[in-house]
């Protein structure tokens, strides 16, 4: 009977600890898919290349959605977006030639190439840092040997613990 | 007029000076005589008050008298611009916008003066550091942006007037709030710096200053928030945030004060990360000083920036300055700042502080970065590059989801140490409500596997559900125990559970606020919008509207002339509104401006209200018919409901707490550790 409840409880104990790993892995995959997806819609080219330029009359606005009023700069750009497309130009090939007629500043983020990365990599560095660092921090901590008790104080042990737990469950229960 | 006016900005100018000086002085000695110095310091710095209002009064006045011989006046209004504008003047432009803020800065600090004897020696500290940025600022009026310049040669009959883009009701009180955010940071900057520099003993300080923080806060939450509907209400492109280097100034302190609200309750409850809430506060004041240099210094375009001035200069050199000060005073004093206790845990309360804090300041970090990033690429491959929505939009949401699956979680861990009992026991409801909401979205038609938008937009719908029903959780678990034990309904023991800890109750409404601007903002990439030429009768089909022109004409007054469209909006064919669409052109500047039509479908939608709004794009120059643009731009009214929660939870955290409650001898006494108990 003993060893019964004793298979149980680390039964529980091993489910406990596998369903958290497995909770722990799918957070850590969701983490990945949202950090690591990137634009991908072949739909609507014109939506998503006009939405990765800037209007260069100085608005300061992705290129569709500058609305200021007599803008010469949109119109014209977006027409010339439109033959691009109507040529069959991949998106690549409008870019470039954005850049070469309004200059680097058209494209509206930086490049995934030479220094630009540069932009796209540091934040997640820096965020990866910052939780090793924080990790780190605390398990340093956590780790450091207790102070020394004054005389007559005693921690309880896991058992005891445990007991104390269970009783304030109870008394907190609603 | 505008000789009073240099007069008082003068004399403001010496007074300021007095108190910063003389306020140093008194506090090297604890005599009578240093005693009586420091109350002369202190009245000076009353008095600053008095002359900086005297100045801003004057100023006022002069765009209320069409006074065109001041420069400043001529710039930025005219005859026939109508009164609240006149007052709006005062902070239209740079030398008028610095004015008002040394006119909150001396409010402030006059406010913080009278109320010295809560603790003598601190508050004469706290103001000797608020007279030297409130001198830093009249300096600058004084000597690099004078308000009260004349024009050469003979007075203009009329004014140049009044950016159109300003002439919005918002107008009026957006600037007011986000500088009253900005500014009022100094006050929570000046009490750190004085208590590190005095080596004060124990946390007193954060306690005295918690409501300054707090209101601070609030002020600048609305401030950004009424800039973005400023944006969307006026700007005519159908969204609100553009991630423009002036928007991100002003997120920047605003994330920094927001770690500085959370961690600081460490530091109150449990002692530690003193070090980091000093870094933090002097982080959130230099950041509004850097928002403050972005706005006004030229290095970086926006649409929102003054002209480029020399005042760049000065807001560079009290940075580096105020950089320099703070940094020495850490590490000279920093054997003062030993945390009392260490984590215990990764999952505890604690650990969700330090986490919450690291995505906060790595948000900060982001925007900061990719703000000065054409400054860096400029510098490194000799052409700046455009660092715009999206890049912002695809770095931050990331950090932001995060974050926001930490104000969902964090609230439910225990200080020191959180079993994974108790973490299932908190979290299995909300946790299946909110993947409930996430299959009801795959149930109608969202298909976030088709694009990283829809994927994003479901993950912020799942967590930002998950934050409300943990939230609502929380009520209810504490709420019932006192219902229980009071024999009150449900309702009023929340009210109850509220009053006995305002401070974190007040924070999970907040935290509501901020699920419910999260459910606002996921709505982006399911907008739809329609541009036509419309003559009259004719339709623009639009999600479930069908709009129809009756006419389009126009009109003029002393201000403006303006042209727009008479649409009728009908909805499953029974008409639900008339909406007009305008665009203006106004005399005394000479620039035209449009002015969208919205139009929230709460009474058809309610929970999935979506925004209807339309912009005069122009006309077909040959037929003269109007050109409109429809957009539907689903939950956007979220946004703004969320705010007002948000702020009604910080009024909320800054009421007293009420003493707890009463149990009867009888009564079965069956109290959760949760129930109103910590933070």
């Amino acid at each position: 009977m003993k060893s019964s409840i004793t298979l149980q409880l680390s039964f529980r104990k091993v489910l406990g600890h596998f369903s958290f790993h497995r909770c722990l892995q799918a957070v850590g995959l969701a983490l990945a898919v949202i950090v690591c997806m990137a634009a991908g819609d072949d739909s609507g080219r014109f939506k998503n290349l006009g939405h990765r330029m800037m209007c260069t009359c100085g608005c300061g606005q992705v290129l569709l959605e500058c609305n200021h009023v007599g803008c010469q700069s949109s119109d014209k750009m977006r027409n010339q977006l439109l033959t691009a497309l109507g040529r069959g130009d991949n998106d690549d090939l409008i870019l470039q030639s954005f850049v070469q007629d309004y200059g680097p500043t058209v494209m509206a983020a930086p490049t995934a190439s030479g220094f630009d990365r540069v932009a796209w990599i540091t934040p997640f560095l820096v965020l990866a840092l910052g939780i090793a660092i924080s990790v780190h921090t605390v398990r340093s901590w956590k780790d450091r040997p207790a102070p020394d008790l004054a005389d007559g104080i005693a921690i309880p042990c896991h058992g005891e613990l445990d007991e104390f737990r269970e009783r304030a469950r109870k008394e907190t229960a609603l | 007029m505008s000789e009073i006016g240099s007069f008082a900005l003068l004399l403001a100018l010496g007074l300021s000076a007095y108190c910063f000086l003389a306020g140093i002085a008194a506090l090297f000695d604890k005599d009578a005589v240093s005693a009586r110095l420091g109350e002369t310091a202190r009245r000076a710095g009353i008095a600053t008050f008095a002359a900086v209002l005297l100045a801003s009064f004057i100023l006022v006045t002069a765009a209320f008298n069409d006074d065109f011989s001041i420069a400043y006046i001529f710039h930025h209004s005219n005859r026939d611009l109508p009164a609240a504008y006149k007052f709006a003047v005062l902070w239209s432009g740079q030398e008028g916008s610095l004015l008002f803020w040394s006119l909150l800065l001396a409010g402030y600090g006059f406010v913080l003066r009278l109320r010295y004897k809560t603790d003598q020696r601190l508050f004469a500290y706290a103001s000797v550091i608020l007279a030297s940025v409130q001198t830093f600022f009249l300096l600058i009026l004084n000597f690099a942006a004078h308000p009260f310049a004349i024009m050469q040669g003979t007075p203009p009959a009329d004014g140049a007037g009044l950016n159109p883009l300003l002439q919005y009701p918002e107008m009026v009180i957006h600037p007011p709030m986000l500088y009253l955010g900005y500014v009022g940071f100094t006050v929570p900057f000046a009490f750190a710096l004085g208590a590190l520099i005095m080596k004060y003993p124990g946390d007193n300080w954060i306690r005295i200053t918690r409501r300054w923080t707090m209101v601070t806060w609030c002020f600048l939450t609305i401030g950004i928030f009424l800039g973005a509907h400023w944006a969307y209400s006026v700007l005519g492109w159908g969204g609100y945030w553009g991630w423009d280097p002036v928007e991100n100034a002003s997120l920047m302190p605003w994330l920094t004060g927001t770690a500085f609200l959370h961690s600081v309750i460490m530091q109150e409850k449990r002692g530690m990360l003193k070090i980091w809430n000093m870094s933090l506060i002097f982080a959130t004041f230099l950041l509004s000083m850097l928002g403050t240099f972005l706005t006004r210094s030229g290095v970086i375009s926006s649409v929102h920036a003054f002209a480029q001035s020399s005042i760049g200069t000065w807001f560079l050199v009290f940075i580096a300055l105020t950089l320099a000060v703070c940094t020495f005073s850490l590490v000279e004093n920093r054997s003062h700042l030993k945390s009392e206790h260490k984590l215990a845990s990764l999952v505890s309360r604690e650990s969700s502080f330090l986490f919450n804090n690291l995505f906060l300041l790595v948000a900060c970090f982001t925007i900061l970065w990719g703000t000065f990033f054409p400054i860096l690429s400029n510098f490194v491959q000799g052409h700046k590059v455009t660092v715009g929505p999206p890049f912002f939009n695809r770095v931050v949401v990331p950090v932001a989801l995060l974050l926001l699956l930490l104000t969902a979680v964090g609230p439910l861990l225990a200080w020191r140490k959180t079993s994974i009992e108790s973490l299932k026991r908190n979290f299995l409801l909300p946790a299946i409500g909110a993947l409930a909401v996430g299959g009801l979205m795959i149930l109608f038609g969202v298909r976030p596997w088709e694009d990283p938008s829809y994927f994003y937009a479901t993950m912020a719908a799942i967590l930002s559900a998950l934050v409300i029903f943990t939230v609502i959780s929380e009520f209810l678990r504490g709420g019932r125990v006192i219902a229980g034990k009071t024999q009150q309904n449900l309702l009023a023991a929340m009210v109850q559970l509220c009053h006995r800890n305002t401070r974190r109750y007040g924070g999970y409404i907040v935290h509501f606020g901020v699920a419910l601007v999260v459910i606002g903002i996921l709505g982006t990439p399911f907008n739809k919008e329609v541009e036509k030429e419309m003559g009259l009768g004719d339709k623009i089909e639009i999600g479930p509207y069908t709009l129809v022109c009756q006419s389009y004409t126009q009109d003029d007054n002393p201000n403006y002339a303006n042209e727009f469209a008479i649409i009728n909006v009908f909805r499953g064919g029974k008409q639900i509104t008339t909406m007009y669409p305008e665009r203006r052109f106004y005399k005394a500047s000479e620039q035209p401006q449009t002015l969208p039509r919205i139009y929230p479908s709460f009474a058809e939608d309610f929970f999935l209200v979506s925004d209807l709004y339309l912009v005069y794009e122009g006309k077909n120059e040959t037929n003269l018919r109007p050109i409109i643009k429809a957009h539907v731009n689903p939950l956007v009214p979220w946004i703004w409901i969320g705010l007002i929660i948000m702020v009604l939870g910080t009024v909320v955290a800054l009421v007293p707490n009420t003493a707890a409650v009463r149990v009867s001898a009888t009564a079965p006494v069956r109290v959760p550790a949760q129930a109103g108990a910590g933070d």
